[in-house]
């Protein structure tokens, strides 16, 4: 349910064997001694530049929603949420 | 020059031959669309083709010229992953989710090689969302391999390899994450760079795993790829992780010799699981090496084994954050009559992904998941800390880290695709690269069974100029680069 993906019915069985799998070859992870090491987000340990909080783009908004499924007036449509 | 020889030469040869007018762009550009058009459908390479868009950028080009404006890349073709947005142009990154999505803006990494002239052919196929080592896992159907059309052209920037070795295009943009450029390079011949991580702006390249993901180049020579990477290479501030370091002029440090150039070689890396015809040719490769003036030390990488698991928990990890963008709702594949809003969500990404897209994400929402986040994600990157730390001590010995690209040879298309497994372990030598965030390149050094094998250099950080010094002083000794499969010869 966390990852929203609909699994059709006759998928199901072969999504699990292969999970597993995956599962239990990652599991040699537990191995590893890892005892004080720092975890590792960043390749080069740089952090995220920060840039100042102003207007840079320009409202593209039309172009933008060409590639909406559903739009009207500017709007995305979604399947009514609150009754 | 015939222009029926020009696909045979190099981006170098073409400025050359551009410059001293023996040809014009457009004949030139149309010269390969007629090729494309002729034998790209054996290959599967290509999503899209832009002839129209080719051909007027190719007139501006040779116009531009005759005024005496000429960039660096001034009329040269070349073809994108179809993973880097394109403005006007189908972006479908080998996926149904993105089967009509037209990109309202350019990637940098297209923005600038068109600023520097350079002609887009087209949009070639590739794995979906980049996951994946064979090309199998795209939307569109495998990409076949030019040496043998049974074979898979690696992955995922297969169809960018595929379209460079049989000479459809003289040069390819490619991504690679784990492996997605050196490995299809190493399997079709050709030469495959990924740069430093943050070397290139990631900014409109369709995200799979933020923290690994770089833009390069696959092309037909180590000159070539210097080329390119000086245009593609420098600070973005789209990019939040784009590295702001002066560029060096990546050609002009090519022609240094190898004498005194220290290459590590790794014990591990030839340990059983290599193609023992891919090793004599790796390690008649380093003799080469050593000929030149090379000097050849044994290095360790005590926690190589562990980067492949460790891949496999970062990469799905970031993956299922990356993609949990498509919803159905502001572009990509849309479930008809929903229900509701998540049936919308949960149908319209069942529909739009395909198998290994979906195994990846419901693997990285489990790695990231409250109870299992230490087991999993927070151990793969302490692991990933320690690969890092194996590399940046190897480094400080030796000046290149040189072994083989891939296990094997390319593979029968269909033998590997139903083991997730034996797949993800074709990346064993070049995953940790994408880990530590190194450069690596693939160069062309032999044949196994007819088919290709690549030699693979790993450099330190912004160390792009030492492998590719290095892959070009072994281009000028061998010939291995040059070789054509005979059919797309």
């Amino acid at each position: 349910m966390l990852a929203r993906l609909k699994v059709a019915d006759e998928e199901i069985a072969d999504t699990v064997d292969k999970l597993s799998r995956i599962v239990d070859f990652v599991d040699q992870l537990a191995q590893a001694d890892t005892e004080n090491v720092v975890p590792m987000a960043h390749p080069l340990d740089a952090t995220q530049r920060l840039r100042k909080d102003a207007v840079t783009e320009s409202n593209e908004r039309g172009d933008i929603q060409k590639n909406a499924p559903a739009v009207s007036d500017g709007l995305y449509l979604v399947p009514k949420v609150i009754e | 020059m015939m222009a029926g020889d020009l696909h045979t030469q190099t981006l170098t040869q073409l400025a050359q031959g551009l410059e001293h007018g023996h040809f014009t762009s457009v004949e030139l550009t149309r010269a390969l669309l007629e090729r494309i058009e002729r034998r790209s459908d054996e290959l599967n390479a290509f999503v899209t083709v832009t002839a129209d868009r080719a051909l007027a950028a190719a007139e501006r080009s040779d116009a531009a010229r005759a005024k005496g404006e000429i960039e660096v890349l001034s009329g040269l073709p070349l073809v994108h992953k179809d993973i880097f947005c394109t403005r006007g142009v189908l972006t479908t990154c080998g996926s149904r989710m993105l089967e009509n999505f037209v990109s309202p803006y350019d990637a940098t990494v297209v923005e600038r090689l068109s600023a520097a002239g350079a002609v887009m052919l087209g949009k070639t196929n590739m794995d979906e969302f980049a996951m994946g080592s064979s090309n199998e896992t795209s939307f569109f159907g495998p990409v076949r391999n030019p040496w043998n059309l049974e074979c898979s052209p690696g992955g995922s920037s297969g169809g960018s390899s595929a379209s460079v070795a049989a000479r459809l295009t003289p040069a390819a943009t490619g991504t690679d994450t784990g492996g997605s450029i050196r490995q299809p390079a190493a399997l079709t011949g050709t030469t495959g760079l990924k740069p430093t991580y943050g070397r290139v702006s990631r900014y409109g390249m369709i995200a799979f795993a933020s923290s690994l993901d770089q833009a390069g180049v696959i092309t037909r020579s180590a000159e070539d790829a210097a080329l390119l990477l000086g245009v593609m290479a420098g600070f973005d501030e789209r990019d939040s992780t784009s590295i702001d370091q002066p560029v060096p002029d990546y050609v002009a440090g090519l022609g240094k010799s190898l004498k005194g150039l220290r290459v590590g070689i790794v014990r591990q890396h030839f340990d059983a699981g290599l193609d023992e015809a891919c090793r004599a040719a790796v390690r008649e490769a380093l003799a080469v090496l050593e000929s030149q003036g090379a000097t050849l030390t044994e290095v360790d990488l005590p926690n190589l084994d562990l980067s492949v698991p460790t891949y496999y928990v970062v990469a799905p990890a970031e993956c299922s954050s990356n993609l949990s963008r498509f919803d159905g709702v502001r572009f990509g594949r849309r479930a008809e009559d929903p229900e509701d809003l998540l049936d919308l969500y949960c149908r319209s990404r069942g529909e739009g992904f395909g198998a290994e897209v979906k195994r990846r994400i419901m693997t990285g929402t489990y790695v990231l998941s409250a109870g299992y986040y230490d087991a999993y994600y927070l151990k793969a990157q302490q692991v990933r800390h320690l690969i890092a730390d194996d590399f940046k001590q190897a480094f400080a010995d030796v000046d290149v880290i040189a072994g083989p690209t891939a296990p094997t040879p390319a593979f029968k298309l269909g033998d590997k695709i139903d083991d997730p497994i034996t797949m993800y372990l074709n990346d064993i030598y070049t995953i940790g690269a994408n880990l530590a965030g190194l450069p690596g390149i693939s160069v062309p050094c032999g044949f196994a069974e007819g088919l290709p094998v690549g030699l693979h250099l790993v450099g330190p950080h912004f160390g792009e100029q030492q492998i590719l010094r290095a892959s070009h002083q072994y281009q000028l000794q061998t010939d291995w680069h040059t070789r054509c499969p005979e059919s797309f010869a």
